[in-house]
């Protein structure tokens, strides 16, 4: 645990001084100050921003956590020639390179909403945390595919095509479906597709703790019709905790095992 | 002291390492020589904990290093030109190796600094650092608690003459405080100058094993370089 805390010091340091960080913050205080001042209503904030938060935070995890695997190959070299077990530094390089990303986001939009005077309202809280989420289950899968991927190149193709199958495949795959399938009892399934898809989980959160209906979308409204707000909010929050520890674990074994 | 014995290694098809066993003995310097793909990196990174050997065992000092990252705190591993986190500094990896090894062993680090011209680059990002100097920086992660096992892939490659001579030096003088030190090199001039052993290896398989002095007199020659030019040649025809 000691070890851990001072390796991700140092792999925090070089991730904190990147200037993709400091756009990646930069954006984010641009768009929600943006949409706070010329939307003039919270509401219509968070809807902005959640399509935002929803496509970019993946993207982005995907991509630089890939990278992030490829680009300090030597320094994670280093660390194995340390006397460090691979799991004190699996643990340092996922959440050194995470939570500067989550931090910069939860700054971003928290920072123009404080000063806006919206931070500590519900729908505002609710988007910081799915948010929050996105990035470690997404940082967490790059981090899986960085590792058991050889070939940046490969793993950046991996990766991208990770993304666009969740935030853009997955949605038009569940809504073929339920057309094909429109004359049988749908529920079920449905929601058991919308776990597997932790984009749709985190969108179903915001929308929940929204409880406006016409945003949800036929997956998030079956989630509110069959479980209730409260239920679906404790589900799809349960779900985006085990599609983060999930890609975790199976990242620590496949770090415990590879060559490098 | 290394004992390695019958080593395995085989990335899918390619048998990297085939039944690998050496013993490298402690105060002594050994160099591992070989064509491009014969095994040379594999193997120091077996040693090093790097690679996880599919069979065969690693013992250095009596400890197997297989598994056991416990076994590295005796370790020193000196890279190829190692390309390191570009915001991080020369002086932010020292603190951090300085760190993790919480060693009882003196760190020689300001020592190694000074011999090496590093202290004008200590807090300067690595990405505004030339290769060389990023080797500088290696050779000293590498040296900083005075390894009784040191493990050097290509040291010279990108140094200057007289941080290459300083390093020669630094070498032999661990080597002379009784650590193992294994090297690999292109620089056949810079093995024969720093080496007592030579493992020549093709195809991830031994074919020499032994002191300069026994190469140089099997090959009949007095230059290293034609000498491992003829073992060379021997080991393509398949003679040993």
């Amino acid at each position: 645990m000691k070890t851990t805390a001072l390796l991700l010091k140092y792999v925090v340091r070089d991730v904190m001084r990147s200037r993709w960080l400091a756009l990646y913050l930069i954006f984010f205080a641009a768009v929600t100050e943006g949409l706070l001042y010329f939307t003039g209503g919270e509401a219509k904030t968070v809807v902005g921003l959640m399509n935002v938060v929803l496509l970019l935070i993946p993207l982005a995890a995907a991509v630089f956590g890939t990278l992030h695997v490829h680009h300090n190959r030597d320094f994670v070299e280093l660390m194995l020639t340390q006397p460090v077990s691979r799991s004190a530094i699996y643990f340092a390089l996922y959440l050194g390179v995470s939570l500067p990303f989550l931090i910069a986001f939860v700054v971003g939009i928290g920072v123009p909403a404080a000063i806006h005077g919206v931070v500590f309202n519900p729908p505002i809280l609710t988007l910081l945390a799915a948010g929050s989420a996105l990035t470690m289950v997404f940082f967490a899968i790059a981090y899986l595919i960085g590792v058991v991927v050889q070939d940046k190149a490969a793993a950046m193709g991996v990766a991208f095509i990770s993304w666009l199958s969740f935030a853009v495949l997955y949605d038009g795959l569940i809504l073929a479906l339920t057309v094909i399938f429109a004359d049988y009892p749908l529920e079920k399934a449905t929601i058991a597709m919308v776990v597997l898809n932790p984009i749709d989980l985190a969108r179903i959160i915001v929308m929940l703790t929204f409880d406006y209906a016409a945003l949800m979308g036929y997956t998030g409204a079956v989630f509110q019709e069959f479980f209730g707000a409260a239920t679906g909010i404790i589900i799809s929050s349960s779900s985006l905790i085990v599609w983060t520890l999930l890609p975790v674990f199976i990242g620590r074994r496949a770090f415990g095992r590879k060559d490098w | 002291m290394i004992r390695i014995d019958h080593l395995h290694k085989s990335f899918r098809a390619l048998h990297v390492l085939q039944g690998v066993s050496v013993v490298l003995p402690t105060g002594s310097v050994t160099a591992i020589i070989g064509p491009n793909g014969s095994g040379k990196t594999t193997l120091m990174k077996s040693i090093v904990g790097l690679v996880q050997p599919d069979r065969g065992t690693i013992a250095v000092d009596g400890v197997s290093t297989i598994n056991n990252p416990e076994s590295r705190a005796t370790i020193g591993y000196m890279s190829q030109v190692a390309h390191y986190p570009e915001n991080l500094t020369p002086r932010d990896l020292v603190n951090m190796v300085r760190g993790v090894r919480m060693s009882r062993v003196p760190d020689i680090s300001d020592e190694l600094i000074e011999d090496v011209q590093l202290h004008g680059h200590m807090d300067k990002p690595m990405r505004a650092l030339s290769g060389g100097t990023r080797q500088k920086v290696g050779s000293v992660l590498a040296l900083m608690f005075q390894p009784t096992t040191l493990l050097l892939d290509e040291p010279t490659a990108g140094l200057d003459p007289v941080v290459t001579e300083r390093l020669k030096e630094r070498i032999i003088k661990v080597r002379d405080a009784g650590s193992t030190v294994l090297i690999t090199s292109h620089v056949l001039s810079e093995i024969q100058e720093l080496a007592d052993r030579i493992i020549y290896l093709h195809e991830g398989r031994v074919i020499f094993d032994g002191m300069v002095n026994e190469l140089l007199e099997r090959t009949g020659h007095d230059v290293l370089s034609r000498a491992v030019a003829t073992i060379m040649m021997q080991s393509n025809g398949g003679v040993q």
